[in-house]
């Protein structure tokens, strides 16, 4: 028995729920063998997957949903092995080269190049051009973008690529140059609702507006968190009423609790203390800045109008230092004592000199 | 491997599959064919005109913002000096999909470039070629090549001048170290003008048979900024659009914004005029019209545009725009703004988080316009 969120996916683009239009552009691009190269984007959980997979049914049809899962092997030209996983069908590949890192690049060479130069197994097949979907594009190294650009033009008469990412910024001007862009919005609180009532009326009971919005409004926009909450809630209670209890993760409740101590205590000590939970988030695989922006959100939350602009102002800049810097956890403790001084100083008026 | 299998020989593959042209997208089948196709780079196109009688090639370095023809003009120079048949023997072209690093500099390279050229075969296509008796290496996308790749290139440019020239593209003549640099013509290649990018659509669409209006072109103009390939994907995948309905609606200009990933209008404004910076416009949304009262409505309003999924540079580019331009802000504050406009694109390109750099940038924003 498979997730809701997996069993509910729709395969096809007249069964997505929101974006009507999109789908219907989609579906007009994917009808022509004129079909350009794309990139997908869009926040997180707004289904741009999904809408991919159904992209790849429309054009090529039910062969697409065969799957095969296959561990290629690589050799980076220092002679390196890298194991990647391949995800395939007849007509398509899907790879998520950031899995290695910083040979992502020799994956884009090597791959797209041999696919470029064969041809479709399937001569009945709709179109003659296969289609790779890169996952994760945004996380491409600069070189592995580079090495996108020409085979994006030279091979466009057998492969199309279609990229997914969460932002555009990240991509260089000339890959984007090349590409449709296409944006995924994240769906609103009304239209999540809307899926988990359709949710509801396949597994045959009733869904309250009340609660369907509350879990709706808790995800965010992430439809897929929205889904899976839904889901864990129906197990504890089937008929979900009551007050609804939505379980937080495991990191985000301990997250807020270190925001908690920031906002009580401000001392050397105090920051021991915090210290040590950050490296239990850190050590748990918590991605620092999903650590950091949860722990500022939640001390804005908790002080004085005045000192919230500055809290944010430092948590952008510390995430920045954090990324361009090496050890994570130096940045987080910096930003952490910041906070702490800027706390104490607005109640105390302490002297903060020696501190900026 | 089961996947797809491979062609008879790797050669047949790589040879250029000629596709039935309505199949082909528009950027490709508009491709320039020959240099006089080549829009708007008249500078560049005089000078390498002569070199077609003249014979006499020296090396190149092309380098501009993409899409403004280099790899089109260098390819279709190269086909016009040798024709279809010599090509092969001729020219080679490496880009940044191929493996460019030290080793393939010193062989492959260095084995292409000291071969005497190959006696010219007959054209098969009763045309006569130039077809001079040098070759020509193309390095496209060089910016992407290491820096000791290009020292190694040093030594092969002089030595073999005489029978092999090259052609170095890229988008950032920086990035390409001096010694080589100093060893090329350069050819700068500028962003499409409006009136050849306008041209060049216009040609486009009335080869494709796609009504469009001025509006039209002007939108496809400022979304594009002097990238002709961009605009070229944009006009055709508005007009797959507008021919999905029966009869086909006419192309508007916000179907380009649309494409092009522009943030609407109404949703900037309406974000600008939440921070304080007042924007007529009786198009935005109700909740549009006010100004945040605190921290928590900008957060909000930030939160709602990334769930939106606009891209940050995007949307800093457009509320740059908004403020830089505004006919009544003081300077001063305009001038606050500028500074977190310029952190914020340094930090977006550093791949900081687009969200606390949105917030942060709004904060700023909404600081100074109070
Ligand atoms: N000056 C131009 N004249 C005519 N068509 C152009 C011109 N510039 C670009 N195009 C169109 O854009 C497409 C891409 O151009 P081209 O490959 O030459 O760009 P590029 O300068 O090499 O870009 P990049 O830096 O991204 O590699 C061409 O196929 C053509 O349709
Ligand atoms: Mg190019």
């Amino acid at each position: 028995m498979s997730l809701w969120v997996d069993f509910y996916r729709p395969k096809q683009l007249d069964g997505l729920h929101y974006h009507h239009d999109l789908s219907k552009r989609l579906r007009s691009l994917a009808s022509s063998d004129d079909f350009p190269h794309m990139l997908f984007y869009g926040p997180s959980g707004a289904g741009k997957k999904t809408r991919i997979a159904c992209v790849l049914r429309e054009l090529f049809g039910k062969g697409t949903e065969k799957l095969k899962i296959d561990q290629r092997v690589f050799l980076t030209p220092s002679k390196r092995k890298l194991d990647i996983n391949v995800v395939q069908s007849n007509y398509h590949i899907e790879i998520t080269p950031s899995e290695a890192g910083s040979y992502d690049r020799t994956i884009i060479q090597d791959l797209l190049k041999e696919i470029a130069q064969t041809q479709q197994v399937d001569l009945s097949a709709k179109h003659r051009f296969k289609v790779v979907v890169i996952n994760e594009a945004d996380t491409l190294s600069r070189d592995a973008q580079a090495a996108l650009r020409r085979t994006m033009e030279k091979y466009m008469s057998n492969m199309r690529i279609i990229l997914c990412a969460n932002s555009t910024s990240k991509l260089i001007a000339p890959i984007k140059s090349r590409c449709l862009l296409v944006r995924v919005a994240a769906p609103t609180t009304e239209e999540i609702v809307e899926v988990m009532k359709h949710v509801a009326k396949q597994e045959r009971f009733g869904l309250e507006d009340e609660a369907a919005k509350e879990i709706a409004e808790d995800s965010n926009g992430n439809l897929r968190k929205a889904l899976l909450v839904f889901e864990a809630l129906r197990m504890q209670s089937p008929d979900l009423s009551g007050p609804l209890t939505i379980a937080k993760p495991d990191w985000e409740t301990y997250c807020h609790k270190v925001a908690d101590m920031i906002v009580q205590e401000q001392s050397p000590g105090r920051v021991m203390e915090v210290r040590s939970k950050l490296y239990e988030l850190l050590s748990h695989c918590i991605p620092p800045t999903v650590i950091l922006k949860t722990i500022a959100e939640r001390v804005v939350d908790r002080v004085d109008e005045s000192l919230k602009a500055d809290i944010m102002h430092w948590a952008a800049v510390y995430e920045l230092r954090m990324r361009v810097g090496n050890k994570k956890i130096f940045h987080l403790e910096a930003w952490v004592v910041k906070v702490m001084s800027l706390y104490k100083h607005f109640f105390y008026g302490i002297d903060m000199d020696g501190f900026d | 491997m089961t996947f797809f299998q491979p062609q008879a020989s790797r050669k047949a593959a790589t040879k250029a599959v000629v596709e039935e042209p309505s199949l082909q997208p528009w950027v490709e089948k508009y491709r320039p064919k020959t240099i006089d196709d080549v829009a708007s780079q008249e500078h560049t196109v005089a000078v390498l005109r002569r070199t077609l009688t003249s014979t006499n090639l020296p090396h190149m370095l092309f380098y501009g913002p993409p899409g403004t023809g280099k790899t089109s003009t260098i390819l279709a120079l190269a086909r016009q000096l040798f024709g279809p048949d010599n090509f092969r023997s001729r020219v080679l072209e490496l880009n940044a999909s191929d493996e460019r690093g030290i080793s393939i500099v010193r062989d492959k390279i260095k084995n292409f470039a000291r071969q005497t050229p190959r006696a010219q075969t007959k054209a098969s296509d009763g045309k006569t070629y130039p077809c001079p008796p040098y070759k020509i290496i193309i390095l496209d996308e060089a910016d992407s090549m290491t820096q000791d790749a290009q020292a190694a290139l040093r030594r092969i440019m002089e030595t073999y001048a005489r029978i092999t020239r090259f052609c170095l593209v890229c988008n950032y003549v920086t990035r390409i170290i001096d010694p080589l640099a100093s060893r090329c013509s350069k050819f700068r290649f500028k962003p499409l003008d409006s009136e050849s990018t306008a041209s060049r659509l216009a040609h486009v669409a009335q080869e494709e048979n796609v009504p469009v209006s001025d509006q039209v072109i002007s939108a496809l103009i400022s979304t594009s900024q002097g990238d002709l390939r961009r605009s070229i994907t944009y006009l055709q995948s508005a007009s797959r659009l507008s021919h999905s309905t029966d009869p086909p609606v006419p192309i508007t200009p916000a179907d380009i914004q649309e494409i092009a990933g522009v943030v609407p209008d109404p949703v900037i404004n309406s974000f600008a005029t939440s921070l304080g910076v007042e924007v007529a416009d009786d198009s935005m949304d109700v909740d549009g019209g006010v100004k945040a009262k605190n921290f928590d409505e900008v957060r909000k309003k930030v939160k709602g545009l990334m769930r939106e999924g606009y891209s940050a540079t995007q949307i800093l580019t457009q509320l740059h725009d908004l403020v830089i331009e505004h006919p009544t802000l003081a300077a001063h504050k305009k001038a606050q703004c500028a500074l977190v406009f310029a952190e914020a694109d340094k930090a977006l390109c550093d791949g900081a988080d687009e969200e606390l750099w949105i917030l942060e940038t709004a904060l700023r924003v909404y600081k100074a316009a109070s």
